[in-house]
């Protein structure tokens, strides 16, 4: 028995870290799948309101976001203004933009495409309306006003 | 012979795999996003005959541009407003100046007594759009408590604890009945 004893084996040894990088690279491989690089520039300021009442936006490759606010850009004044995609538009344009959206998407999908309004709070309801009207004629009629998490008496200043 | 090709050497696998696992933790953003889901009117042709709906089946809520709320003309508060939605939803059958009910009948839940009331929004173009999305969250929260009493009357359940069937049912059986004004325009403002 005592011949398979190694001499002086109390050592303990040392842990093996060859497998460090295969437990390194799922996490990547984990994170790349998760990430969704922002696919839009904001050229408007979006702080949305907040309410309580709120559901969670399912599939978001079924979304489609106009965003509505200040610019960023403070050359341009602080009138709210309307941009699709990377750039500013006017309210003539969302009937072309909505067509586009749907084109891109697969035939099953469209009447599924819910359109979310991403409007900065300070917003008028001008060009919201606008907005709202121009989705009503294109036929885009589910609608989505993104909000933040809280109480909507807050909002009131 | 043949020359011993030295092996490369892999100790810095793992920091080049951290670089990179830091980079999309970085970049990644998980954020989920959460709202209001509404569903808009189809539009209404030119020639359409203007649906009668009786006075006292209306509650008007009007917002006007200076964020002040009308209700069925007088003046209110945004804090009462879900309380106020909420009891002219109500059905009380003895009430002549309450809206009309009706009794009808869903699987599931059974006879349900029904108002026919309907809430009307109307809002200026210069009203803020938070007070917009203050009013709808508000009129929403009327609803949802009505539907969470249904469901505890019904299934003595809280009303996120129900199945799918036992939703719609409720669902069907309290309708978010808020309708939106079509928008007017005073003057070229």
């Amino acid at each position: 028995m005592g011949k398979f004893r190694k001499e002086g084996s109390k050592e303990v040894p040392q842990v093996s870290t060859s497998s460090l990088p295969d437990i390194v690279y799922m996490l990547i491989f984990f994170f790349m799948i998760t990430t969704s690089m922002r696919d839009v520039e904001l050229k408007v300021k979006t702080a949305m309101p907040k309410a309580s009442e709120i559901q969670k936006l399912e599939r978001k490759a079924l979304v489609s976001s106009i965003y509505i606010g200040p610019p960023r850009d403070t050359k341009l004044g602080t009138e709210s203004r309307i941009q699709l995609d990377d750039a500013f538009a006017r309210p003539d344009d969302i009937a072309d933009w909505i067509m586009k959206e749907r084109e891109s998407r697969a035939e099953a999908d469209r009447p599924l495409l819910t359109t979310a309004l991403k409007v900065h709070k300070d917003t008028r309801m001008g060009v919201v309306t606008d907005v709202k009207q121009e989705l009503r004629k294109v036929g885009a009629f589910r609608i989505n006003y993104t909000t933040l998490k809280g109480s909507a008496l807050e909002n009131q200043r | 012979m043949a020359k011993k090709v030295p092996e490369i050497n892999s100790s810095s696998q793992a920091d080049i795999a951290f670089l990179l696992l830091c980079f999309f933790l970085m970049t990644t953003s998980m954020d989920v996003d959460y709202g209001i889901t509404r569903r808009l009117p189809p539009p209404i042709e030119v020639n359409d005959e203007d649906v009668k709906v009786k006075e006292r089946n209306v509650m008007n809520v009007l917002i006007n541009k200076n964020d002040r709320l009308l209700v069925n003309g007088r003046p209110s508060d945004i804090s009462l407003l879900k309380d106020q939605a909420k009891e002219f939803m109500t059905p009380r059958p003895n009430d002549p100046t309450a809206p009309e009910v009706e009794t009808k009948t869903f699987d599931l839940v059974g006879d349900v007594l029904m108002s026919k009331g309907v809430i009307s929004l109307q809002n200026d173009r210069g009203t803020s759009y938070a007070m917009y999305i203050s009013v709808q969250n508000e009129l929403a929260r009327a609803f949802n408590e009505m539907k969470e009493e249904l469901a505890v009357q019904k299934f003595h359940k809280h009303l996120d604890q129900l199945n799918e069937d036992q939703t719609k049912a409720i669902n069907d059986a309290v309708p978010v009945r808020v309708s939106e004004a079509e928008p007017v325009v005073y003057g070229n403002n």
